[in-house]
């Protein structure tokens, strides 16, 4: 049973992610996804591993494109994952920075 | 001899095959630059045509026009870029050797990106404006249209010039004022994004305008389809934004040759140093403008501010000297707001828009953040320039990176 305290140990910046990525534990993450309201499955873990890979190769988190060109994860299955902006959504939960998107 | 190869002849390629073969040797370097269009598109010029402002006559000039004669000009279109080899082949089967390449291949849209974006309604009641074809079918089409629901949609982002739909929909607000029409026609902006604008500053602004003139904005509105039979966009998260006439932003991708040759990102963008300009794969491989993938907006104020880093990183690597990382993601754009006025701001990979006046501090002549009449015509002689100035690479009045002097933060409530 992971308690809601266990996001209390750690950092979050100013929009609510992760201040460090290294921080991110599995607990960690059910407990973010618990305040999104999101039960994490393997499907979900397809993506946040997927994200953690890209972060850790670019500093930044991947784009919703890129998600679903390399995993067999679907746009429409992510937003049923995420929804409500899931590239977004997925990087916070994955403990990643707020992907800088697009200007 | 050695050879330098500039893929692209838009306003990016052009700038570059100017500006190297004034500082370059002729007896050291030879200068090839490939389009597969001989026609130079003055693109911020296709806004205007769908209200009959301008015609394909103000925005298509012949490429040669503005390449130096010096350069060898190729009409070809690449088949594969390949960076081992250091080769360009082209799809007549001539090849390039190259001892550095210049990428400025740009962007193209992608509509066939959106399920049924494509079908029964493609140029009959669904028309983008970022091609000479669309603007000009757009501008037959408003012509005669008797009103009804008109929605812009940008697909994904990143776009070529953000704030064109933007601009877009303030001159349709206008165009219909003018036709006493108003009335009869509803506006709606669905964007991917949060807000109207991707700066929260700039959103806050152009929302207040949005509002005035009565235009409803959708936001985080993702598209997962468009439904020709019942006229409605329908995104990934279910809901629905029904049209009469839709004006798409499609996908923007980079160019085909790119994606082929592995080049690309998942868009088809060059991962570019965003300081350097640099490609990050290779380093005899320099990359300019919308082909880039570097967090700055996709327009021709950026690619102006990029060419001096551009050129001075292509000498230096020639020199053996270390790259210096002089571009800040500058970019400035005017916003048309119609009634003759615009907006014009100014910003970079840190820096917010602010107010101010630009480009000389405390006095202008064009105010940033404000809309003006000053800005609108800074807008419409921005063309002159362009044409005779800018492509050319020729000093003009701004300066590469953003200047703090004379500006103020617009004031946080």
């Amino acid at each position: 049973m992971t308690s809601p305290n266990i996001l209390e140990n750690v950092t979050f910046d100013s929009d609510g992610f992760l201040e460090d990525y290294l921080d991110w534990t599995p607990d960690i993450a059910e407990g973010i996804a618990a305040e999104e309201g999101i039960v994490l499955t393997d499907r979900h873990y397809i993506v946040i591993n997927y994200a953690r890979k890209i972060f850790a190769e670019t500093g930044d988190a991947p784009t919703m494109r890129g998600i679903t060109k390399n995993t067999d994860v679907s746009t429409k299955e992510l937003y049923a994952l995420f929804p409500k902006g899931p590239a977004k959504k997925a990087a916070r939960i994955a403990g990643l920075k707020k992907p800088t998107g697009c200007i | 001899m050695k050879n330098i190869v500039i893929l692209g002849a838009g306003t990016g390629g052009t700038m570059v095959a100017n500006k190297l073969a004034h500082d370059l040797s002729p007896n050291e370097w030879k200068i090839t630059i490939v389009d597969k269009d001989p026609r130079h598109f003055y693109q911020p010029g296709f806004l205007f045509i769908p209200f009959g402002i301008y015609t394909a006559n103000d925005v298509i000039k012949p490429k040669k026009n503005f390449l130096p004669s010096t350069v060898n000009y190729v009409i070809g279109e690449i088949e594969i870029i390949e960076p081992a080899q250091t080769q360009v082949t082209l799809t007549d089967g001539s090849v390039l050797p190259y001892d550095y390449l210049v990428i400025a291949t740009g962007t193209r849209l992608a509509p066939e990106e959106i399920e049924g974006m494509m079908g029964d309604g493609w140029y009959k009641n669904i028309f983008d404006f970022y091609t000479l074809e669309g603007a000009t079918l757009l501008a037959k089409h408003l012509d005669k249209w008797q009103g009804g629901r008109l929605v812009v949609n940008v697909a994904e982002m990143p776009i070529k010039c953000p704030v064109a739909p933007l601009e877009f929909l303030f001159l349709a607000d206008w165009y219909f004022t003018e036709k006493g029409m108003r009335d009869k026609v509803e506006l709606i902006y669905a964007t991917p994004l949060p807000g109207a604008f991707t700066k929260p500053v700039s959103t806050a602004v152009l929302q207040s305008t949005l509002d005035d003139k009565d235009i409803r904005v959708e936001t985080e509105f993702d598209i997962m389809e468009v439904d020709n039979e019942t006229q409605v966009i329908r995104s990934y998260d279910e809901r629905e934004v029904a049209y009469d006439l839709l004006v798409t932003i499609p996908t923007n991708m980079g160019a085909k040759a790119i994606i082929n040759s592995g080049l690309g990102n998942e868009l088809g963008f060059v991962p570019t140093d965003p300081r350097t300009l640099q490609s990050k794969h290779h380093e005899n491989i320099f990359v300019i403008g919308d082909a880039a993938n570097v967090p700055t907006s996709k327009a021709g104020s950026v690619v102006h501010f990029e060419l001096e880093t551009v050129i001075e990183n292509i000498k230096n690597h020639m020199a053996g000297l270390p790259l210096e990382p002089t571009f800040d993601g500058h970019a400035n754009c005017f916003i048309e707001s119609g009634h003759g006025k615009a907006y014009l701001i100014d910003f970079n990979y840190e820096t917010q828009p602010l107010m101010g006046h630009y480009p000389i501090p405390r006095v202008g002549p064009f105010t940033l953040l404000e809309e003006t009449r000053a800005n609108h015509l800074g807008k419409l002689g921005f063309k002159w320039a362009y044409w005779n100035m800018m492509l050319k690479a020729r000093p003009m009045l701004v300066s590469n990176q953003m200047s703090m002097a004379g500006k103020v933060p617009v004031s946080e409530n």
